[in-house]
């Protein structure tokens, strides 16, 4: 088999190579030599990046399971499949990027034994872990489809009212406790950011990346895969996007507004740089694209709101964990490439094992497929489904 | 009783002997290079600095309620009865979250080693719960660092203040402050001057109350939110079993009309 040197390939052997080198400086040389982190900033750019923005971005999964599975919208069923595996590798290439931060990753498993209850950090473990766990549990039936096994996916549909509680659940909780972990910073984090009421933004924002990240994966892989975009669904997710969108705008503002921050963040500032800009890609733009109903039924408009969005929620993160400490620390820090070269080999191997998942699972339906199934999933003839939803009941 | 450090600035004539005691007791390196270092860092646990005539000492304040305890995962730091704030270097797994929270970023990390160690002042407990004083205390020549009962040391900082009310200003930095610390400080000039954290900006609330608040309400959180998406899922999917079962219904009457 001959594999052709595409211009997409050349980059991704590219960033491999780079991330295994500096792979290997950090396993063999150390935090200090691998990174820019310091004694003044002990958290840099793979917990802003790797840790909240991967986590955040792999909202999706259980955005769509509980839109289709809880919510019943039978509209959107078809983008649960992408959305969990989405989710599902986020997860795991968040315990990857994980294993590059810790100091000490070999006892990554005292969490289980040496349990600190008080401890964020400890809720955000417990809950990725089980999440993942839910998430491959929730991910396996488009293997057990792959080979044709019948009874272990009847088994899964057993227990699927239960992952779909608990995937919600835990993910409410850990997405919301990724802020919490910066609730006991009040002295060093910016008043720009640092608000008590940080675990509702982050879970406000983890709902609007999810359904943004849906649109753009669903458009991304359907240009890739070269299939028929399903406008229908897309057009759904945006007009979700937009409310969600509004909500935390709205949640923010009120926040300015009840500490009585409305004057500062309109002050030229260092910060306020930032602010504006977060502010502006995650809420100005994306709203007043999406409240254009030629935009919001277009392709290329949601899929162009969708990436601001996303980008805006991304600065938001790195606002959170590394723009709104450098006034306490008083300088500033910029990660070192080494830290850069490994995130991207984290997000590359992302894109590629979606890729390969695409390939040889059935986690997008195929067309004939569709047409042939679509009388079997439509609510008018509701057998077939509690069939495969009431089984657990 | 909480054991505690009164250090008097007014006192102390900036001869390092605290860092020299420190380094020896900790087994650190300490020569000159060491010596001219004025940050703390994974091998200097406390530093004397200077600023004019006048010397400050920073070291790890050992929390009456210290962040660094309440957010580690794996309980690596705990607040022990005698005040020392200790660490067990083998259940850390350095996610760093210690040295992030801390108010006054005392925890410190040999950011050059492959299986790194976060490392602070941690009150020599050893001597401590033996009895003795501290090391800087005990090796200081004049007594500006003092080891004793918290609460005895607090009453000796207020004599000193209303003795000398010139000397010093009215304040005793650690009282307060993130609900107490086991360091307290005298000082004629603020200590903010050199680089200690301003009592107003960190405030009298012990620090784990931050995100205790949210912690608190998780154990009731989980089942009440577990309830509701399940009643959501079970309201949600009821619907269309009546929907179903009532269109069977309606077939069979139709299919019972046409026969009869």
């Amino acid at each position: 088999m001959r594999i052709k040197l595409t211009f997409w390939r050349v980059v991704f052997i590219v960033i491999m190579v780079l991330g295994i080198y500096s792979t290997i400086i950090r396993y063999s040389r150390g935090l200090g030599a691998a990174t820019n982190m310091s004694d003044q900033f002990p958290w840099g750019f793979w917990i802003g990046f790797d840790c909240l923005c991967g986590v955040m971005l792999a909202a999706g999964g259980f955005c769509m399971v509980g839109a289709v599975y809880l919510f019943n919208v039978q509209g959107l069923r078809s983008v649960v499949r992408p959305a969990v595996l989405t989710a599902f590798l986020g997860y795991l290439l968040f315990i990857v990027g994980l294993l590059f931060d810790l100091g000490r990753p070999w006892y990554i498993w005292h969490q289980l034994i040496y349990m600190n209850t008080h401890s964020v950090m400890f809720e955000v473990g417990m809950c990725v872990m089980t999440y993942t766990t839910v998430l491959f549990f929730e991910f396996l039936p488009n293997v057990f489809e792959r080979f044709n096994l019948k009874t272990p996916i009847k088994w899964i549909h057993k227990i699927y009212p239960l992952l779909i509680v608990a995937g919600i659940l835990l993910s409410t909780l850990h997405q919301s406790s990724l802020g919490s972990l910066y609730l006991i910073m009040p002295s060093k984090l910016h008043p720009f950011w640092y608000s008590p009421a940080l675990p509702f933004f982050f879970f406000g924002s983890a709902v609007a990346v999810g359904l943004a990240m849906t649109i753009f994966e669903s458009t991304q892989s359907a240009k890739a895969l070269g299939r028929h975009l399903e406008i229908s669904v897309l057009v759904r997710l945006g007009g979700a996007l937009l409310v969600a969108l509004w909500v935390n705008a709205l949640l923010r503002f009120e926040d300015y507004f009840r500490r009585g921050m409305l004057r500062d963040i309109v002050k030229p500032s260092y910060e306020a740089y930032f602010l504006w800009l977060e502010l502006a890609l995650s809420f100005v733009i994306p709203i007043a694209l999406l409240s254009f109903k030629k935009i919001r039924l277009s392709p290329n408009g949601l899929y162009l709101a969708s990436v601001i969005s996303l980008f805006g929620f991304i600065t938001n993160r790195l606002n959170v964990s590394l723009i709104g400490f450098e006034t306490y620390v008083g300088h500033h820090y910029v990660p070192k490439w080494t830290e850069f070269s490994v995130t991207l080999m984290i997000v590359a191997m992302g894109f590629f094992l979606f890729a390969v998942a695409v390939k040889y699972l059935p986690i997008f339906p195929r067309e004939e497929f569709v047409r042939e199934r679509l009388p079997a999933l439509n609510p008018a003839s509701p057998a077939v489904f509690s069939v495969l939803e009431h089984a657990g009941d | 009783m909480s054991k505690a450090l009164l250090y008097d600035s007014t006192i102390c004539i900036g001869c390092k002997q605290c860092e020299v005691g420190c380094a020896q007791q900790n087994k650190l390196r300490y020569d000159d290079s060491v010596a001219a270092e004025s940050v703390q860092s994974e091998h200097k646990y406390t530093v004397v600095m200077t600023k004019g005539d006048k010397f400050m000492r920073r070291l790890c304040m050992n929390c009456e309620h210290p962040a660094c305890a309440s957010v580690c995962p794996v309980g690596a730091f705990h607040k022990t009865k005698e005040g020392p704030v200790v660490y067990d270097v083998w259940k850390c797994i350095g996610c760093r979250y210690c040295m992030v929270s801390c108010a006054f970023s005392q925890p410190k990390y040999e950011w050059g080693s492959l299986n790194p160690r976060v490392r602070k002042c941690i009150m020599c407990p050893d001597r401590v719960v033996a009895g003795k004083q501290t090391a800087c205390a005990e090796i200081c020549p004049t007594g500006a660092t003092k080891f004793g009962d918290r609460d005895d040391l607090i009453q000796e900082a207020q004599d000193r203040i209303r003795q000398n009310p010139s000397t010093y200003l009215n304040r005793i930095y650690g009282l307060h402050e993130v609900g107490g610390t086991c360091v307290l400080i005298l000082s004629g000039m603020k200590v903010e001057e050199f680089g200690y954290p301003a009592s107003e900006k960190i405030g009298d609330t012990p620090m784990p109350e931050y995100t205790g608040r949210v912690m608190e309400r998780v154990p009731d959180f989980i089942p009440v939110w577990s309830l509701v998406l399940g009643g959501i899922y079970w309201i949600s999917h009821r619907r269309e079993e009546v929907a179903a079962a009532e269109a069977q219904e309606r077939a069979n009457d139709k299919k019972n009309g046409s026969a009869r």
